[in-house]
């Protein structure tokens, strides 16, 4: 029997020849992240394995990210610790505020994944870097303390979903539509232990960014992992970012995939997801007539320079509603930096909304931006739970950043093409 | 052996309702604990007895990757959580921290609030004493039970990197 691309990096990172959907391994790792929420209960257990040093301190990155620049005293003392750790272990890659951006659009920037890796965040959004072709999961503390001390983890193979894709997207139309589409077709535990395969066609019609925006989201359809093939727009990126060398694992042709999914992409709506899951899905067509108070572009999703150029586009020369706070972070200081050279931070500022350093501040109701009791948001993050961005009563409508810029134009959830006429 | 009177939730119980970001800055499991499945069931922390078990439905534990959420349940007294499926994180993290899960789409299905029920964790059987059903689960791998043996993945690594 053939194997998935997942399984072939995966049979290949634990010596063997051949591995099976269900099949318990142990994986050497190329790289083992965390940020300043998980890493501080991950040194704890590293402790208490008692080893003196890290498996390898170039392959472990931390990067403080979510409470920060720190945003009370108790995230600043665990910031310190986390700073400590790093110091102490002589980590290579650990950012500082100023160095850092968004963990999972500053490590692929950064160059330190590349095809063919086997990668272990504790942080579900890790599965992020399988636009790259490598097997990248979310695990939890523990496993990142396990990993740093032995840089294996143990992995159950997984089976895995088909998505060929076709075509090509619609003017205003994103790899975040795509992907919420998807989840709103199969569902928040659609992919549940397994691997999502892109693969097709349409695939050399996605960008990069558009691939980091749906592997970043595979989690929310319960996946493992989300993986795409390798093409030469991912060997292009790969080589303006990193030194490494790279392994293209390609799918068996006889590999085996629980199911397959056909996406037209030129079929795509703009999509959005409403309270309170990421499965409840509405074209925008179908929307109908919601008032927003607040607006989030950015995040680990949408907070890449082509996200802010999408948003910029629909802004310049326009201007915010007055009653809808609008709120702009790009995802690393290089995106940030290339957003202002490129006028975008102008366009946003002349625009009337407010332009944040990188942070996941807002995303995960952490600061800059907490929603207060029967609010609402348009948000270009990637879950929209009870209480994910502030009061348990608030409420996240999860969009693109074009539909996201156009809601904060008009003050209600709205289509791009509404604005730009 | 495990054996303890039920808390039942419905599905897609994400770690953001078992507790909250705003509570992070911290990792102290009492701490935890004390605001755990506040946003989903503010009754919860008063209500719930040490030894306790914690019934739900589908993708138990989807969302974030954070370990806080099984710190807290298992701080907060809960002594297993039966679920129809967990979410692929938080099913490894349970196990890594040795907070006892176990899938079973029936009794997870069946077993009601407030009933007393007794779970076998090597077995995978599940025995509801309110109503005398029992239920056959599937058995943990070896590999896992050597984990939940050891009482997580730390202690489980700490013996092997001694032994080598
Ligand atoms: S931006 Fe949001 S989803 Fe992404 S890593 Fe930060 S908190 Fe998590």
């Amino acid at each position: 029997m053939g194997m998935t691309m997942t399984q072939k990096i995966l049979a290949h990172h634990a010596g063997l020849d051949h591995v099976k959907p269900g099949d318990l391994i142990k994986a050497k790792l190329d790289l083992v992240l965390g940020n300043d929420v998980t890493t501080p209960v991950a040194m704890e257990q590293f402790h208490k394995i008692g080893v003196q040093e890290v498996f390898d301190r170039e392959k472990i990155a931390i990067v403080p990210d979510h409470f920060t620049p720190n945003k009370d005293i108790k995230s600043a003392q665990q910031c310190k610790s986390v700073r400590e750790f790093a110091k102490k272990y002589k980590i290579k890659n650990y950012f500082e505020i100023g160095q850092m951006g968004i963990e999972h659009a500053l490590i692929p920037e950064k160059g330190l994944v590349v095809p063919g890796d086997v990668v272990i965040g504790a942080d579900s959004h890790t599965c992020t870097y399988g636009a790259l072709g490598a097997f990248s999961t979310g695990v939890g503390s523990t496993d990142m303390a396990a990993g740093m001390a032995t840089g294996e983890a143990w992995f159950k193979v997984p089976e895995a979903i088909k998505f060929e894709l076709t075509g090509k997207l619609k003017p205003w139309v994103s790899g975040k539509d795509v992907i919420l589409h998807i989840i709103g077709k199969i569902g928040v535990d659609g992919a549940l232990y397994k691997s999502m395969e892109f693969t097709g066609d349409g695939l050399g019609n996605l960008s990069m960014d558009d691939r980091f925006t749906m592997a970043n989201m595979a989690i929310e359809a319960g996946a493992k992992n989300g993986i795409f093939e390798v093409d030469e727009k991912t060997i292009e990126y790969v080589k303006e970012h990193s030194q490494r060398e790279y392994t293209i694992y390609k799918a068996d042709d006889d590999a085996q995939y629980c199911k397959v999914y056909k996406i037209d992409l030129g079929l795509i709506k703009p999509t959005v997801a409403f309270p309170h899951l990421p499965e409840n899905t509405r074209t925008i067509d179908e929307v109908g007539d919601i008032p927003i108070d607040q607006v989030v572009i950015g995040s680990c999703t949408n907070g890449r320079i082509e996200d802010l150029r999408a948003a910029a586009k629909i802004l310049e020369g326009r201007k915010v509603h007055p009653f809808v706070r609008t709120i702009i972070f790009p995802a690393t200081q290089k995106i940030y930096l290339q957003a202002m050279e490129e006028g975008l931070l102008k366009i946003f500022i002349e625009a009337g909304a407010v332009v944040s350093t990188p942070t996941c501040g807002p995303c995960l109701g952490g600061h800059m931006g907490i929603l207060a009791e029967g609010e609402r948001a348009v948000a270009t993050t990637n879950r929209n739970f009870v209480g994910r961005m502030g009061h348990p009563k608030s409420e996240v409508y999860l969009a693109s950043p074009a539909v996201a810029a156009a809601s904060a134009v008009t003050g209600k959830i709205s289509s791009p093409e509404e604005v730009v006429k | 052996m495990i054996r303890g009177k039920v808390i039942k939730y419905g599905d897609n119980v994400d770690t953001d309702v078992i507790i909250p970001a705003r509570y992070l800055n911290t990792f102290d499991p009492k701490e935890l604990a004390a605001h755990c499945m506040e946003d989903l069931d503010s009754t919860f922390v008063d209500r719930v007895r040490s030894g306790d078990i914690m019934v739900a439905g589908n993708n138990f534990g989807c969302g974030s990757s954070r370990e806080h959420a099984p710190i807290a349940i298992k701080a907060s007294g809960i002594s297993c959580i039966i679920a129809c499926s967990f979410a692929r994180i938080f099913y490894r993290n349970a196990i890594n921290i040795g907070l006892p899960i176990i899938e079973s789409p029936e009794a997870a299905t069946d077993i009601q609030e407030g009933h007393e029920v007794e779970v076998d964790i090597v077995e995978g059987s599940i025995k509801n004493h309110t109503t005398g059903k029992i239920y056959k689960g599937t058995p943990f791998p070896e590999f896992m039970q050597e984990i939940m043996k050891a009482d997580g993945l730390i202690n489980y690594v700490k013996e092997r990197m001694t032994k080598e």
